[in-house]
């Protein structure tokens, strides 16, 4: 019989362990989803902030390049570089033939001639002489060169040929090939060619939807949390409103997407694709955030505030201006900010109202049409060429790191500016 | 133009409020008594200034457009054209006048981008005489009206009173708005798609009704067996159920691992980390699960001799489990913090090891809002876009098998509208009424999660 007891107990301590060990399994599988997601973003992303260049010399002939003696600058701005950009790759080898000769042009970016270009205005004591110029190599060298690609592939499935592998071993032999900081993917906008692509059309896009969202939703929200904290009577009506904010805050994103869409661009006919729409769509996904995080931190302000100005006199306007909502502000910022970074990860509104237009350059105003951070990120995940996956996973890292500072923002405000009643 | 006219008129706001100060300043220099601070006199100048620009001014857009309009139309009205052609000549000649116009260009077209331009310049400096005069007109009748015993505290908080009111209003509009732009689509589309075929229909093959002119949009029989949407509500809640097969005996354990046994020092550290998870933007899951997961789950099936779709409603499900996890564990973990101490001190002093507690007695009491928060779990998970978009098929595919690519509600309403869209089309009406049935299922679990999640607080506070 005691025996059959102890038997019990042991049970019941095996199946106490046991639980334990489920939840903290049920932890660990979450943390484990982290680590891993963290790590493959960052290592297939951190190749993208180099970019590879090949060193090859270009000679800036006069009569090549269609120009006479003395040249000006404008003769300078019009002259035909496409001639000697040629010459200079296919000098790479001179016993190339035709086909051969193209595939060499082939193993430099597309605006290759831009860039020599460039060389010569920078420097127009350059003509007639030889120069080694760096040129930014094709988007499938560079990721040969960063040992992203499968060299052993048969040839006709590979996108670089044996010949163009081998001219550019040559060159890495040679020390012509070299890998520097990519400060275009920052300052370039969207582009077709993978090595010549940035985010700072995107980039742009982005800061202005959020600008847009911020001066719309943030002074709307925090109103009607005023309103409806301090003022509105308890009555059908506003519960009404809290029903309604509450939900908004649990409406699929998609569907404001299909709002913007359907009453901004179809009704009030406001331009296609632009931040303006966006951050209009946005702020509407946001309001419910603010004005529930705006009205939290109302609540937490103590009633004995309120009661000593009304005491003072102050009517309950003043009392609300002067006293509570100052009291109320770290937390209704930070409630914002945290808002805002929501808005700013979001992509489906966005494609809804057109931001997903191909964009090659950086927008000026919310007016212009613009792509943003997560659409740029699904633009380049949807294109087929590996050269991009490496920018998407660049790009999410700054999208990421911009999450994290705002996230850092919001606690920072939160710690540091806002009172513990106790 | 109208920017420099906002400014000027922000500019007269601030000198109204100078004014008004100042004279309230004068009537106290002669010892009279005022009867509000000296500011609340300015505040009051102010928004007698406000007012009137502001009614001007949406007076102005509403009506401008359609004055100018009719005036231009007026010569054209005998000439027996139809409205459509009024129409269509009427934008011709704005394009005309902007510059914007590529066509052949009429001497009429001409003549009235003309017309329309001299009206519209008309119109922006009648509005700026307007808008100045009546501003003037009504701060000076306010400012004379001040005096040492008139109100102008009251009045100017119920301005602001009447201003923190329409704010509160924003929510209720956009809700109106979400109904409004869907439900005309929506209607539209079922007046030629019949209900019954969209709602039992199992073909859906939106790309089969695209139209080239108006006149084959209203021909039915196209239509048949393209728009049967039991497919992709099958996926949508299958996608969804493979998401809560992973997300909830995960958040669950580890919402309950933080409540009941981790240490303060833990579960500082633990929660925020679970819960960046739910931060990470949905389109950076997708490319997660479409570029490691999907891939990652073919080879595997591969391996064992399974056929795998590299879009596989596992993929997309499973990771869209894994974002679900962090709403999931929040919300339980704050449902069972709130259950009572006396409800785990009775089970206790009974002899009851700490996971009888949890499993007898607390989950129990704390069952109500963890169901809440399940719900609200599913409806992130219906209304959930991009991952689907990204890792899940984008055909319509009525399986119930994991490894097979499936499509859901918001894929099809992404692939739809990407791109241009012609109002009036069926597949953009679709589109909309895939939208409306997503805002109805997912209203329909929110409203059941809040108030379950409501009446459980109530009880125990």
């Amino acid at each position: 019989m005691n025996k059959n007891k102890e038997q019990l107990l042991n049970k019941r301590y095996k199946a106490e362990q046991r639980f334990r060990l489920y939840g903290l399994s049920a932890i660990f599988m979450a943390f484990l989803f982290l680590t891993i997601f963290i790590f493959k973003i960052f290592s297939t992303g951190y190749s993208a902030f180099q970019k590879t260049w090949l060193i090859v010399p270009v000679t800036f002939d006069a009569e090549l390049m269609m120009l006479d003696q003395n040249p000006s600058k404008e003769d300078l701005q019009d002259a035909d570089y496409y001639d000697i950009a040629l010459k200079s790759m296919a000098d790479l080898d001179p016993n190339a033939n035709e086909d051969q000769e193209n595939e060499l042009k082939r193993m430099v970016s597309y605006f290759f001639e831009k860039e020599i270009k460039n060389e010569l205005l920078n420097d127009p004591n350059l003509i007639g002489k030889t120069k080694e110029v760096y040129l930014t190599a094709s988007d499938d060298l560079d990721q040969v060169f960063k040992g992203n690609y499968p060299r052993d592939l048969p040839e006709d499935q590979r996108r670089v040929s044996d010949y163009q592998l081998k001219i550019f071993d040559q060159l890495v032999a040679n020390g012509k090939v070299e890998s520097k900081f990519n400060i275009s993917f920052f300052t370039n906008a969207d582009s077709r060619e993978a090595e010549l692509a940035g985010i700072a059309s995107s980039f742009m896009g982005s800061i202005f939807s959020i600008l847009v969202c911020l001066m719309i939703a943030f002074p709307v929200a925090v109103l009607a949390a005023i309103y409806l904290e301090e003022f509105a009577p308890k009555n059908r009506f506003t519960d009404f409103i809290e029903v309604n904010i509450n939900n908004l805050a649990a409406v699929p994103s998609i569907v404001f997407g299909l709002l913007g869409l359907g009453v901004l661009l179809a009704i009030f006919q406001l331009p296609r694709s632009t931040p303006l729409v966006g951050g209009i769509t946005l702020s509407l996904m946001t309001l419910p955030t603010i004005i529930i995080a705006a009205r939290a931190s109302l609540k937490a302000v103590p009633p004995s505030i309120r009661e000593a100005a009304l005491a003072m006199g102050a009517s309950r306007m003043q009392t609300t201006m002067h006293h509570t909502v100052p009291l109320s502000m770290p937390g209704t910022l930070s409630g914002t900010i945290i808002g805002l970074a929501q808005a700013l990860g979001e992509t489906a509104p966005l494609i809804l109202i057109g931001m997903v237009a191909f964009v090659n350059t950086i927008p000026g105003s919310p007016m212009d049409p613009a792509a943003s951070l997560p659409v740029q990120i699904y633009i380049w995940a949807e294109s087929a060429e590996r050269g991009f996956v490496e920018k998407v996973s660049a790009c999410i890292m700054v999208l990421l790191g911009f999450l994290i500072i705002m996230n850092l923002f919001a606690q920072i405000i939160r710690h540091k500016f806002e009172k513990k009643w106790s | 133009m109208n920017l420099i006219l906002f400014t000027f008129i922000v500019l007269l706001g601030f000198t109204s409020y100078y004014f008004g100060r100042k004279k309230a300043y004068t009537i106290q220099s002669t010892k009279k008594r005022l009867t509000a601070l000296p500011q609340f006199y300015g505040y009051y100048l102010a928004i007698w200034c406000a007012i009137p620009a502001f009614i001007i001014f949406s007076l102005w857009a509403i009506f401008e457009p359609t004055i100018v309009k009719l005036l231009i139309l007026s010569d054209y009205s005998n000439q027996g054209y139809l409205d459509d052609e009024l129409n269509l000549l009427y934008e011709k000649s704005k394009a005309l006048s902007r510059g914007q116009f590529t066509g052949e260009i009429t001497p009429f077209i001409e003549a009235s981008a003309e017309k329309y331009l001299s009206l519209r310049s008309i119109a922006q400096s009648s509005k700026v005489v307007i808008v100045l005069s009546a501003i003037i007109a009504s701060v000076a009748y306010a400012y004379k009206r001040i005096s040492s015993n008139s109100r102008t505290r009251e009045p100017v908080e119920k301005f602001l009173n009447a201003v923190l009111f329409t704010a509160s209003l924003a929510a209720i509009l956009t809700t109106v708005g979400i109904v409004f732009s869907l439900i005309f689509q929506t209607i539209d589309f079922f007046k030629v798609i019949p209900l019954f075929d969209f709602v039992f229909g199992t073909h859906w093959y939106p790309a089969k009704a695209f139209v080239r002119d108006s006149s084959e949009a209203l021909d039915p029989t196209m239509y048949s067996d393209t728009f049967g949407a039991v497919p992709i509500f099958a996926g949508t809640f299958f996608i969804a159920f493979i998401a809560m097969c992973v997300a909830i005996p995960i958040g669950l354990m580890s919402g309950i691992y933080l409540a009941e046994y981790a240490s303060t020092k833990v579960r500082q550290y633990a929660k925020p980390l679970i819960e960046i998870l739910a931060g990470i933007p949905t389109v950076v899951y997708g490319f997660f699960a479409a570029l490691t997961v999907g891939p990652f789950l073919k080879e595997l099936g591969t391996s064992m001799g399974l056929e795998v779709s590299a879009e596989s409603a596992l993929a997309a499900g499973g990771v869209m489990g894994i974002m679900i996890i962090p709403f999931i564990s929040s919300l339980s973990d704050d449902v069972i913090t709130s259950v009572p101490q006396s409800l785990r001190d009775g089970s206790y002093a009974m002899g009851a090891t700490k996971s009888e507690t949890i499993k007898r007695v607390i989950f129990p009491a704390a069952l109500p809002g963890i169901v809440g928060s399940i719900l609200l779990g599913v409806s992130r998970a219906i209304g959930e876009t991009m991952i689907v978009v990204m890792a899940s098929g984008l055909a319509a595919n009525l399986t119930l098998n994991p490894l097979e690519s499936t499509s859901t509600i918001t894929a099809q309403i992404v692939v739809i509208l990407i791109g241009d869209q012609a109002f009036g089309d069926p597949k953009t009406q679709a589109a909309f009424a895939l939208g409306m049935s997503l805002f109805l299922v997912t209203l329909c679990l929110n409203i059941v999660a809040l108030r379950v999640v409501k009446k459980y607080r109530e009880k125990y506070e």
